[in-house]
């Protein structure tokens, strides 16, 4: 009893509910080199496991334990307590701009329909009969393949953006960052539906460039620089006729 | 809208963006210069006067903003109103109009 009092602690506001609900408090104990991740999970397994959430590989791979901490889109496995607590304190929520299914878990379909409302499927070209493909590493094409490549599809750039609350149907930055892999992939055969299926209003034309995209990735990558790549391939294709 | 026509006007807006900042800057430089000696309807009337240079720099400012601002004030409407389709478009290209016809009554009134 006195080393409980003695520990130190966090006080943490989760997300209870659906769209409609309201932040529960939690006390839990502080612990060295903490991260989000346990903290929600010490929650669920000590002190209210019907708190919904989601994780899976808890080492930055599976994108999928994105959530909302402090007000900032994150990835929570690999978030450490120090940096984001305030005053020892947390507010824990689901990701913005996805419906919430429940507590901390939002639905992510819609998220996913647009990677493929994107074309963000790779269409070959060739088949198991021909040699493998020769992409040279320094090559143009494969550099700005590489520059977008390691996306986890966590979603903190889609609840980081903006553009996307204004205008739901608007692609957002992950997809139209997996197009422009394609479009950059010299194997691929769709590069002029793809343009056409990005540009536009609801495609890279609507994004404004406010960067928070880039700026809270946690993989670092720069939705903005495919979005403005986009940009410049659909107009490329415009003047030459192709769109 | 089409993918086609969303990108010509993305075009569109980025070549006029071009042609304003040239223009801005002339025409920032052009008050600063014109200042010196006191700023008079009669001063600058006398530079514009019959001067097609000066109508011919002017035309340019006045349609690439006639050209720019309706881009930019459809893409507001969309966002932060909702406001979609066929009436966007008939009341941008008023916006345009509008802008180009009082803009160029003007370069008219300075240059005649």
């Amino acid at each position: 009893m006195a080393e409980w009092a003695a520990m130190k602690r966090l006080l943490v506001r989760v997300w209870r509910g659906g769209e409609q609900g309201l932040y529960h408090r939690f006390r839990v104990p502080r612990e060295a080199n903490q991260t989000v991740l346990d903290v929600v999970t010490y929650i669920q397994q000590r002190l209210d496991p019907t708190l919904s959430y989601r994780f899976a590989c808890r080492v930055g791979m599976c994108g999928s334990c994105a959530m909302t901490v402090n007000g900032i889109a994150r990835w929570t496995c690999r978030t450490h307590v120090a940096k984001v607590a305030r005053d020892d304190r947390l507010e824990i929520g689901p990701l913005r701009n996805l419906p919430v299914i429940k507590d901390l878990v939002t639905d992510m379909s819609g998220f996913f329909d647009k990677w493929a409302r994107a074309g963000g499927q790779m269409v070959p070209t060739a088949t198991r009969k021909d040699a493998l493909a020769r992409v040279p590493p320094d090559s143009r094409e494969r550099r700005a393949a590489d520059a977008g490549i390691e996306c986890i599809g966590c979603g903190v750039c889609y609840a980081s953006c903006d553009v996307v609350s204004w205008n739901p149907d608007y692609l957002g930055p992950a997809a139209l960052n997996r197009a422009w892999t394609l479009v950059n992939d010299v194997r691929d055969g769709a590069r002029l539906d793809r343009l056409r299926a990005v540009a536009g209003d609801a495609g890279c034309h609507a994004c404004h460039t406010h960067l928070s995209c880039t700026e809270r990735c946690p993989k670092h990558l720069s939705p903005t620089a495919a979005i403005a790549g986009l940009k410049r391939a659909t107009a490329l294709a415009a003047l030459k006729g192709e769109l | 809208m089409s993918a086609r026509a969303e990108t010509r006007l993305w075009i569109a807006q980025r070549a006029s963006a071009v042609a304003l900042a040239l223009c801005v800057v002339v025409h920032l430089v052009v008050i600063i210069y014109a200042m010196r000696g006191g700023l008079s309807a009669a001063e600058i009337l006398g530079r514009t006067r019959g001067n097609v240079g000066w109508a011919a720099f002017y035309t340019v400012f006045v349609l690439a903003a006639a050209v720019h601002a309706p881009i930019g004030l459809r893409a507001i409407a969309m966002e932060w109103l909702g406001w979609r389709g066929r009436s966007l478009s008939i009341a941008m290209h008023l916006a345009a109009l509008g802008l180009a016809v009082l803009g160029l009554r003007a370069v008219w009134a300075v240059f005649a």
